[in-house]
């Protein structure tokens, strides 16, 4: 019988912790380094419950560089590199889908 | 507008110190994110997709041309150059980050502006007619009013933390432009044997459930405002569920106990607390319409021999047509400024737009400025005589499309472009249908025609009462779009039917082409609207259209 208190995290693919910056809410990656990227390519992909877990609880225990931490979901390209599965991580990665200031 | 006092300076300066300090103690990590979040919260801060978005309150959409350049002087030294006009008279910027926020906040505050209470669930900004003190065809200012409720429900310690949150709209005319009844509480100031009081409804809401709010109190003295308010919200603060966000706001209690039971609940409170100490005065109502700058406007001849000649010119003639309004005051007209130019997103304005358009007010509109809910601007005093140089001048800014309440005056949520809590992309199909419509003549023909856009089920872009309404859902991934037909939200107010299925996004400007076409061959002629067509005929014929195997 499972624990209440066990965690669960289900993943079925590679997948990344994503969060925003606590300074600007930039969008931001945990990286190989521990550290947050600004890119998803400098992402850490991990493909198991338990790696996505132990970079979860790494990203909620840094609440003093980025917030609002969760796994998302990545696409490998055949280089290895990841890219967001979901319109909208792409819209995070990339930024809003339309130009800014169109009335000027 | 309503000239601000010491006191209420005061006040602002004292919150932007207040949160300079919780910003330091949450960037040195003194204070948790779960601990600043609710005060970020309280001062209009949120956490969107991509940055922090700072939802400014325009007290019921009035502006002076000096805040009006303030938020282009925000727009520009700490967002990306522009802000957006959202359905309750405020401004959002979506690019502010979190340790340039206080002095934002002391910019604004200089001119009296903040956002305190654009969020959280507190009684928000109470909206009303942009047209107020200029409307031909109100019996009072209103923003008197919403100006009490603001001083009153500001900091409210009892109502600060509600089970949801509170929106308040008022109306004076007889034509609702502040879509009360879909508000938690709606108010109509009328008239009833040589006496001004509100007809209070309740329970009217977009969202998840929507409804139409419901008339408790037909007529309600107005120096009882404040305390049937008071009654209202305590009714509901003590009866609201506070177990499942989605059934907290007032609308579901009124639902669920009913119009009437909900309506005897607040009448009993109210006998308790009805001459007590908020029971307005006139030498208090007097004293805060003192702080109200009114412009006195001279009676001048209707339609001068310039604006004759102007209106000759066809482009002239079609941007009069739509965007100017009559003034109660003769010889003077309301103008509003489409914040919809084709392929633009709606109510989005650049900084060098309002720094140029506060020049405008100055110069044409006593520095004035109005936000309406459609997400447009408002020149609430302009002389006939300057309209053809003001149109120049407009037509220049970009703000002069001759769209207003034709099928690209489109209004739209942020959706999943900016927004956390969207579901699809709102802007990109308000865009497509202005460039599928861009024809000026061809719109003009269509007539009166509200398209209301949201990117999720929170209704942001109030799809329920659009003529026709376009929701997204997302489906593995893929962005479909619910239509419905037959909303409005005016006097008459009533939520659209939903004519079928969901459709791909790559469908949606077709579908709202083959809808439009199909009011066009059905109408009676030219005077009968989108909106009275769908009465008339049901939504069968659309559906059919809409749907017709291609």
């Amino acid at each position: 019988m499972t624990s209440p208190l066990q965690r669960k995290l289900k993943i079925s693919g590679p997948t990344v912790i994503t969060a925003n910056r606590l300074a600007d809410g930039a969008v931001v990656w945990l990286a190989n380094d521990g550290r947050w990227a600004e890119t998803l390519t400098r992402a850490n992909v991990v493909t198991t419950s338990e790696e996505a877990l132990r970079l979860l609880d790494i990203a909620h225990g840094d609440e003093r560089e980025a917030v609002g931490a969760y796994p998302a979901a990545v696409a490998l390209a055949k280089d290895g590199t990841p890219q967001p599965a979901t319109l909208r991580e792409k819209i995070r990665s990339s930024g809003p889908t339309i130009a800014f200031q169109a009335t000027a | 507008m309503y000239i601000h006092d010491e006191f209420d300076r005061t006040f602002l300066k004292e919150r932007v110190a207040e949160f300079r300090d919780q910003v330091a103690r949450r960037l040195s990590g003194e204070l948790t994110e779960e601990e600043f979040k609710m005060l970020r919260l309280m001062n209009g801060v949120y956490l969107q997709l991509h940055a922090y978005m700072l939802r400014v309150c325009i007290p019921y959409g009035t502006l002076a041309s000096k805040q009006l350049r303030a938020l282009a002087r925000v727009a520009r030294r700490y967002d990306k150059g522009y802000g957006h006009f959202t359905t309750r008279q405020n401004i959002q910027f979506n690019w502010i980050k979190l340790a340039e926020l206080p002095d934002a906040m002391a910019e604004l505050a200089e001119v009296g502006i903040h956002g305190i209470q654009t969020s959280g669930n507190c009684i928000r900004n109470t909206t009303t007619d942009a047209f107020a003190g200029a409307a031909p065809d109100e019996i009072e200012d209103p923003r008197l009013y919403a100006e009490v409720i603001r001083q009153w429900s500001t900091l409210h310690p009892e109502f600060t933390y509600l089970p949801r949150k509170f929106k308040i709209a008022i109306s004076a005319a007889t034509h609702d432009r502040a879509a009360i009844r879909v508000h938690d509480v709606g108010l109509r100031l009328h008239k009833k044997d040589g006496r001004t009081g509100f007809e209070v409804m309740v329970g009217g809401g977009l969202g998840r459930t929507p409804y139409i709010g419901q008339t408790i109190r037909e007529f309600l003295p107005k120096e009882d405002l404040l305390t049937y308010l008071e009654a209202i919200l305590r009714t509901y603060n003590l009866g609201g569920r506070r177990d499942n966000i989605y059934k907290a706001r007032i609308k579901i209690l009124v639902h669920d106990l009913g119009a009437e039971a909900f309506g005897k609940l607040v009448e009993e409170e109210w006998a308790k607390i009805k001459d007590g100490a908020l029971k307005l005065d006139e030498a208090g109502l007097a004293a805060i319409r003192a702080h109200f700058h009114t412009p006195d406007l001279p009676a001048l001849p209707e339609k001068p021999a310039v604006l004759a000649d102007a209106l000759k010119d066809p482009a002239f003639a079609r941007w009069h047509a739509q965007s100017v309004t009559a003034h109660k005051v003769p010889g003077h007209a309301i103008v509003t400024l489409s914040l919809k130019p084709v392929g633009g997103p709606p109510g989005d304005c650049t900084a060098d737009q309002m720094d140029a358009i506060a020049d405008l007010a100055d110069a044409y509109s006593h520095g004035e400025v109005r936000v309406a809910h459609e997400q447009n601007l408002v020149f609430p005093h302009v002389r006939q005589q300057d309209l053809p140089a003001l149109w120049g001048k407009l037509e220049a800014l970009g703000v002069a499309t001759p769209n207003v309440g034709l099928v690209t005056d489109i209004i739209s949520c942020p959706g999943l472009d900016y927004c956390a809590l969207a579901n699809t992309r709102s802007i990109p199909i308000a865009q497509q249908i202005t460039e599928r419509f861009a024809d000026p003549e061809r719109i003009a023909d269509i007539g009166l025609l509200h398209v209301n856009i949201s990117g999720c089920i929170n209704a942001c872009g109030h799809h329920h009462v659009g003529h026709i309404g376009i929701l997204g859902v997302e489906k593995k991934d893929q962005e479909f779009f619910q239509i419905t037909l037959g909303g409005k939200g005016n006097a008459k107010a009533r939520l659209g039917e939903l004519i079928g299925p969901a459709i791909p996004e790559t469908e949606v400007v077709d579908v709202v082409e083959r809808l439009v076409d199909t009011y066009l061959s059905l109408r009676t002629g030219p005077g009968e609207t989108f909106i009275a067509a769908v009465e008339r005929l049901g939504v069968e014929p659309f559906k059919d259209s809409a749907y017709a195997p291609r």
